[in-house]
């Protein structure tokens, strides 16, 4: 049955940040207008966010700056512990594993073996000191790769597959432009093959055209790989050119979930009737 | 009775405008109709009353209101499109159900054969294959050769509209629903597409048009359906 193919699952997915007050609860939220709490101070980031992805399906997730969509991606990268919630994985109709319940050591080579991630900003996601070859290496080590050769030898792989000349292996990211910056980002993220890759707003700020030219790779990458991807922007045209279902967030909620031209076409909640009336 | 591939019961749909005051529009009240395999329903009827939202409700491209949209699944049996999961909504927009809108949307930078094609990668099936089949629909449709690798997006309205109603037919679904798939076509194509419809009716498809070609596509439907 098509949907029991999950292989993640969020559920009831919490963070906040702040001392919290009885009247957070009243004070905050889509219908209230903000996150923030203007009692105490506390920052609602992501309230009992929920959502599911299929093997080889992408998801994405729009919204304003600071509705709460980096917090749930940096959660599931598990980089973020969450207040409360679960996420569960399961690879391959296995047994579902609860991700919030591993320790540090589980928790990082999950993420180094399992998960990729690429930011808007390339120094987030590299290391600004190593040549593409050593960012490349980093991200197989902690993988648990341990032969040179190797290692060298995927990642010439991958610099052809994400389009980078193999030639400048050795070449410091800061002698790179920005597009090829988010190229080598997503060359270093599927280093290990991971299940999920997971986008933070990757070509907000890089011009249209080597924005299109980042989405088309990304695109391929999808059709080659069938990788599963959950992509935050918050630009629409992103999300329809890639995402067949789409979440929207506000104030640390998800406000709508449906399918990306359902929620471009007959968008219910008025916070997303108010974003899709806003698209250039 | 005959068997129903497709049975609207009691569809409603109404927006909630929620930036105009919160003031609801109703375009679609109580229709109910149904298709069978292999045959050709058009409804006709006057701009704005409605018709192309209820494509997008079958389709679920709009969510409806009220009522019920039963479908005749090879996959999952008979259910319930109003309220089916995204999942299968998604399953079956690949392999059982496709839409042709009345404008085509396209990525600029991908090339006609591919845009084409695209339905069959969805379905998994191998590049070359896929492709071949590609070729045959384009000469089918009258594509010349020479445009075959630009965009779409630098073809005629008419040349567009032939590559969306190809992208519709390629997959070969069950029910296939098109929004004014003559209006942008000069004789000789409207001709080619009925002679598209008429093979795709042969071969089982139930086809749902919406149109106000009543000599040209009304003349080969099964049945009419004027919505008012």
């Amino acid at each position: 049955m098509i949907g029991d193919d999950w292989i993640l699952r969020v559920e009831q997915l919490s963070k906040h940040f702040g001392p919290t007050c009885p009247d957070c609860h009243r004070l905050t939220g889509p219908d209230a207008g903000r996150s923030r709490c203007p009692r105490c101070g506390t920052v609602w980031a992501c309230v009992e966010a929920n959502l599911q992805l299929s093997a080889g399906e992408v998801l994405g997730i729009v919204g304003e700056s600071g509705s709460g969509k980096s917090t749930l991606l940096q959660m599931i990268y598990l980089a973020l512990p969450p207040d409360s919630g679960h996420i569960w994985y399961r690879d391959n109709g296995g047994p579902p594993r609860d991700l919030t319940t591993l320790d540090r050591y589980e928790a990082r080579l999950f993420r180094n073996t399992q998960l990729g991630i690429v930011y808007q900003r390339p120094e987030l996601g590299l290391n600004m000191r190593f040549s593409v070859g050593g960012n490349v290496a980093e991200k197989l080590l902690l993988a648990e790769w341990r032969h040179f050769g190797r290692i060298r030898a995927r990642t010439a792989e991958l610099m052809i597959k994400t389009e980078l000349p193999p030639e400048r292996i050795d070449d410091e990211p800061p002698t790179f432009s920005g597009g090829m910056l988010q190229r080598v980002q997503i060359a270093k993220a599927l280093a290990s093959r991971p299940a999920l890759l997971l986008l933070d707003e990757i070509t907000s700020g890089l011009d249209v055209s080597v924005q299109a030219r980042v989405l088309d790779l990304l695109r391929r990458i999808q059709w080659e790989d069938r990788i599963t991807m959950l992509l935050v922007s918050h630009d629409l045209g992103v999300v329809r050119q890639l995402a067949r279902r789409t979440i929207v967030m506000k104030n640390g909620h998800i406000v709508e979930a449906g399918l990306t031209d359902q929620i471009l076409e007959d968008p219910q909640h008025p916070y997303t009737q108010l974003l899709v009336s806003s698209a250039l | 009775m005959t068997h129903h591939l497709l049975e609207v019961c009691n569809l409603h749909k109404s927006f909630t405008l929620h930036l105009i005051d919160g003031r609801v529009i109703t375009p679609v009240r109580d229709v109910s109709l149904s298709v069978a395999a292999g045959e050709h329903l058009l409804i006709y009827g006057r701009s704005g009353m409605g018709k192309t939202s209820i494509l997008k409700c079958i389709y679920r491209t709009y969510l409806p209101t009220a009522g019920h949209i039963w479908f005749d699944s090879q996959q999952f049996g008979r259910i319930d499109l109003s309220r089916a999961a995204e999942s299968v909504i998604l399953s079956l927009r690949e392999r059982e159900i496709g839409f042709c809108s009345q404008f085509l949307r396209v990525l600029p930078r991908v090339s006609a054969l591919d845009t084409l094609c695209e339905p069959l990668y969805r379905q998994g099936m191998d590049r070359a294959a896929a492709q071949a089949i590609g070729r045959e629909w384009l000469q089918r449709l009258g594509i010349s050769p020479a445009l075959w690798q630009a965009s779409p997006l630098t073809f005629s309205g008419g040349e567009q509209q032939r590559i969306n109603l190809g992208r519709a037919f390629i997959a070969r679904p069950r029910l296939l629903l098109l929004d004014e798939p003559t209006a942008s076509l000069d004789e000789a194509t409207k001709q080619v597409v009925i002679e598209m419809i008429r093979a795709a009716q042969a071969e089982g498809t139930a086809i749902i048009s919406v149109s106000h070609d009543l000599a040209g596509l009304g003349a080969h439907a099964n049945r009419q359906w004027t919505f008012q």
